[in-house]
């Protein structure tokens, strides 16, 4: 088969770090290529020596002229409109006048952003940038594809349509390669390149390394508590991984490792029953880092919270811009120790709910109370119980690590010998002590999100809003992260928690799925995966329910 | 409450003094510019070369033109022939002025009778140019004097000038003083009009705002490193004016740092009014500059106030920057009395309150 990238012993160093090490691979016409890995894996290195943009230190890279590049923050012109975008696109690389028409038309109905044509660039949301990104690479039709990461911060259904569009343009003979550090992608590739520290540990069919996984694979079901087993699963030495799905709790066990029985787990009445391999259970086993134990949370935030009752309550919040109801009437409560997940695609009202629950904005009517303090009246004695940590790791990037925390901690009122203490305990917990002097803003993003978690949880509020907060990061600090929220919920933290990310959404006790500014569906989400069961679909996953659900909503809109 | 607010000046100051690019805007700039502007932007006119255009060979003409040649002010004579050369010697600005001496200038002056002298200057210069010329005409009376002495013939009334506060008219006496609130209005403007656009675009603003923090707190919070770091950049002039450039500090040093409080209260205000109307930092130093470049060139540092149209001087009442040069000059040369500094003091006030409860207000409105 024709590669349009060859790629030998291909080497690249920062300073002390390898970035590529040594990479040899080659990139087919017509196939989807997945670059994965974890963060700080390579991924983007490598993209940018195909692309031209690095030249190696080692080894050869040739790889076709006519490609199409898009980093992972396409420069789009935020105050250009679609149509301005693509034409300032279509000059730069020097497409006839004469064929910009027909081309600009093809694009547009392809990435679905036809009638948007008049929209500035910035008013897009996340999903709809990407596409247009995706639109303004392919105007000069190029053979090679190059994308970075291109589904970060994007839906579940523009996720889906930016996978439709990269297959139709595979079927057409050109050659994708697609960077990503989520896994459930990688399976929709024709094949993967798996790095790791600057290395390639996999070149094949994603599947062919998940069958070696075979005989692995377990699920934990008919349990009480999911959160107690996961902890017991992952102390277990025969088990290599372990997550919540749902109900139930997914193991991945070691290498030649038995199965465990239900009462090593904590759960005497649980059954443990084969499930078949994914692509996740390959990755993790094959990088297989487990750290030590992870130091306890200091007291101040690891106590048991008083249980009953609701902490956060929405009550018929409505919130207006103009005559845009951006949130309809939207109202549920979140019990202590629950993890509660808000999903929806972009613009569908998600992230507006979330912010009038944590004080970010007023609601047009309608009430939200946390804690039992209407946030309306009393904000600052509500404020002083939550804690809140953003999609954009929110930090000084000036200040160091330590002073980062001492500046969150003065500010939630600790002083004297307690911040001290509760300073140090967090640098132990998250392992940053060695960082402590490091300006937060040269921290590694895996870094970034511990202390961003450490700064939300150091004043041990009794609620946590988390707006996408594993944002780009990889499964093994994905792991990490939601550990810390178990424990958290265990005792008796309420979490609010917004993801596109829909497999994080199975660790929520419930979700909310928003549309169009209303609340369309609430339940566990085995309850949301029931709803969307039927005869062609006997076993939705949780995001084909999503789908499910929001297209039942458009046809209802429609009739 | 308090340790709130000091963790957040303490966070301000971190982040200004850690971040290598405003650490150096903050130190590198203002020090270039009290450099240019003490050394550079002087009212004083020197090295002016005079085309000497001398028709007459007599005793009263060579007389003159070596008292002209005598004063430092004038650098060079440029002898020329004939009305041509010299018209060519301003055209080409080879020389700023040009003086022509006629023929008979010297017979008529020893037959008793006046004689006069063309001056040409060069009205493309129009000020260096007036001020020369008045330099020539102190030397035309000095030598009209002689002669008259001379002949023994009464010498009718002189004028003696005395200069008060700056007996030399020293143009550093005036620059450096007012270098004292142009800089640090210009360093206070951009510390607080960048705080909070910065913060937005990092989007740690918001995760201020879902701390216990009041609004209130937030302002305090940030109008106190404003001053702090504005306060700091008007000693470092001040003892720059002191130690390098020698300008008497004739008055209260309390009544200038007071004045200089409440001047930098206006600034922090327009600042944080900037800051909370710009998302982005360009905005706010697009913002910032759009207030500071007509605060400037209508406080009188540059031209007097006083030769402004009558309307204009009423519209410089509102501007703070004119009324703390008002104290600058009167504090450091002519020990201004408490009473007077405030008659100056006071329209700062006011203009702080407005300022501050317009960028409070504001802010509210813009927290979400």
């Amino acid at each position: 088969m024709d590669a349009l990238v060859r790629l030998d012993d291909v080497r690249k160093s920062f300073g002390a770090t390898r970035a590529v090490d040594g990479v040899c691979a080659s990139v087919p016409v017509g196939r989807v290529t997945g670059l994965v890995g974890a963060d700080g894996a390579g991924k983007t290195t490598l993209l940018r020596l195909m692309a031209g943009l690095l030249a190696p230190d080692g080894g050869t890279v040739s790889a076709s002229d006519a490609l199409g590049y898009m980093p992972q923050r396409f420069g789009l012109y935020e105050d250009l409109t679609v149509a301005e975008n693509l034409s300032l696109y279509a000059d730069l690389r020097g497409l006839a006048p004469a064929e910009q028409g027909d081309t600009f038309a093809r694009l547009l109905s392809f990435s679905g952003l036809a009638g948007f044509e008049t929209r500035l660039a910035g008013k897009l949301s996340g999903g709809m940038k990407q596409k247009l990104g995706l639109a303004c690479a392919l105007v000069a039709t190029p053979r090679l594809l190059l994308l970075d990461e291109p589904s970060v911060g994007v839906d579940p259904v523009s996720r889906r349509e930016l996978w439709r569009m990269v297959h139709e343009l595979a079927d057409q003979g050109v050659a994708v390669v697609w960077s990503t550090a989520y896994l459930d992608e990688a399976e929709r590739c024709h094949s993967v390149l798996l790095l790791d520290q600057g290395r390639l540990i996999y070149d094949g069919p994603p599947k062919d390394l998940t069958q070696r996984m075979r005989g692995r694979s377990f699920a934990v079901r008919g349990i009480m508590d999911r959160r107690v087993v996961q902890a017991a699963a992952r102390r277990h030495v025969g088990v290599a991984d372990a997550l919540i799905q749902g109900a139930a709790v997914r193991l991945v066990l070691a290498e030649g490792a038995a199965v465990p029985a239900a009462a090593e787990l904590g759960a005497p009445q649980a059954v443990v029953e084969p499930v078949a391999p994914r692509f996740e259970d390959a990755f993790i086993a094959l990088l297989d880092r487990h750290g030590g134990p992870v130091p306890a949370l200091p007291e101040i935030v690891h106590h048991p919270r008083p249980r009953g009752g609701a902490v956060v309550e929405a009550r018929d919040l409505v919130r207006r811009f103009g005559d845009f109801t951006a949130v309809d009437h939207v109202g549920f409560d979140v019990a202590p120790g629950e993890i509660f997940g808000l999903l929806g695609p972009n613009g569908a009202g998600k992230s507006t709910t979330f912010r009038m629950l944590c004080g970010l904005m007023e609601p047009s009517s309608g009430v939200a109370r946390v804690a039992g303090i209407d946030l309306a009246s009393a904000a600052p004695e509500a404020k002083q119980r939550l804690g809140y940590m953003s999609q954009k790791f929110s930090l000084y990037p000036d200040l160091s690590v330590r002073q980062n925390l001492d500046f969150f901690a003065g500010v939630y009122g600790l002083s004297g010998a307690r911040r001290k203490a509760v300073c140090g305990a967090m640098l132990d917990v998250f392992a940053l002590g060695p960082m402590a002097d490091t300006n937060a803003g040269q921290l590694p993003l895996g870094f970034k999100q511990r202390l961003a978690l450490a700064a939300a949880i150091l004043h041990g509020p009794d609620i946590l809003f988390l707006d996408e907060p594993t944002s780009g990061v990889d499964p093994l600090v994905r792991r990490e992260f939601w550990g810390h929220i178990n424990t958290l919920a265990g005792d008796g933290v309420a979490v609010l928690v917004t993801t596109h990310f829909l497999d994080e959404a199975e660790y929520c006790d419930r979700i909310g799925i928003v549309y169009r500014g209303r609340l369309i569906a609430v339940g566990s989400p085995e309850e949301i995966k029931a709803s969307a069961r039927n005869p062609e679909q006997p076993d939705p996953t949780l995001e084909d329910a999503f789908i499910a659900l929001v297209e039942a909503c458009d046809r209802e809109e429609r009739s | 409450m308090w340790g709130r607010v000091w963790a957040l000046i303490v966070k301000e100051l971190l982040s200004v003094w850690r971040d290598k690019k405003s650490r150096f805007v903050l130190i590198v700039p203002p020090l270039i510019q009290l450099a240019v502007f003490s050394y550079a932007a002087t009212y004083d006119v020197t090295d002016v070369t005079v085309a000497l255009f001398n028709q007459d060979q007599g005793l009263a003409s060579r007389e003159l033109v070596a008292r002209i040649q005598g004063a430092p002010t004038f650098a060079r004579l440029q002898v020329v022939d004939d009305e041509a050369a010299l018209a060519a010697a301003i055209d080409r600005r080879d020389a700023m002025m040009g003086l022509r001496i006629p023929q008979d200038f010297s017979r008529r002056l020893e037959s008793g009778q006046g004689a006069t002298v063309q001056v040409i200057l060069d009205g493309r210069r129009s000020n260096s140019a007036q001020i020369a010329a008045g330099y020539l005409t102190t030397i035309v009376i000095s030598h009209n004097a002689a002669i008259a002495a001379q002949a023994s013939q009464p010498v009718g009334p002189t004028l003696v000038t005395r200069v008060w506060f700056n007996p030399n008219l020293e143009s550093l006496w005036v620059v450096v003083p007012g270098l004292v609130g142009v800089l640090t209005q210009v360093v206070a403007l951009v510390v607080t009009g960048l705080s909070v656009a910065r913060e937005r675009e990092l989007g740690t603003f918001e995760q201020l705002l879902v701390t216990p923090l009041r609004p209130w707190e937030i302002l305090v919070g940030k109008t106190a490193p404003g001053m702090l770091i504005g306060l700091v950049e008007g000693s470092i002039i001040i003892a720059a004016s002191q130690i390098w450039f020698h300008v008497p500090l004739t008055g209260s040093v309390a009544l200038l740092y007071g004045a200089l409080a409440v001047f930098l209260l206006c600034t922090i205000g327009v600042g944080l009014f900037i800051s909370a109307l710009a998302s982005t930092q360009q905005q706010a130093i697009m913002g910032a500059f759009f207030f500071m470049v007509p605060t400037m060139i209508l406080s009188g540092f540059a031209t007097p106030v006083q030769n402004m149209p009558d309307w204009m001087q009423t519209l410089t009442l509102v501007n703070p920057v004119r009324h703390i040069l008002v104290v600058l000059w009167g504090v450091f040369l002519k020990d201004m009395p408490a009473a007077l500094v405030w008659h100056s003091v006071w329209p700062m006030a006011v203009l702080a309150a407005v300022t501050l409860t317009g960028a409070a207000w504001l802010f509210r409105r813009r927290m979400y």
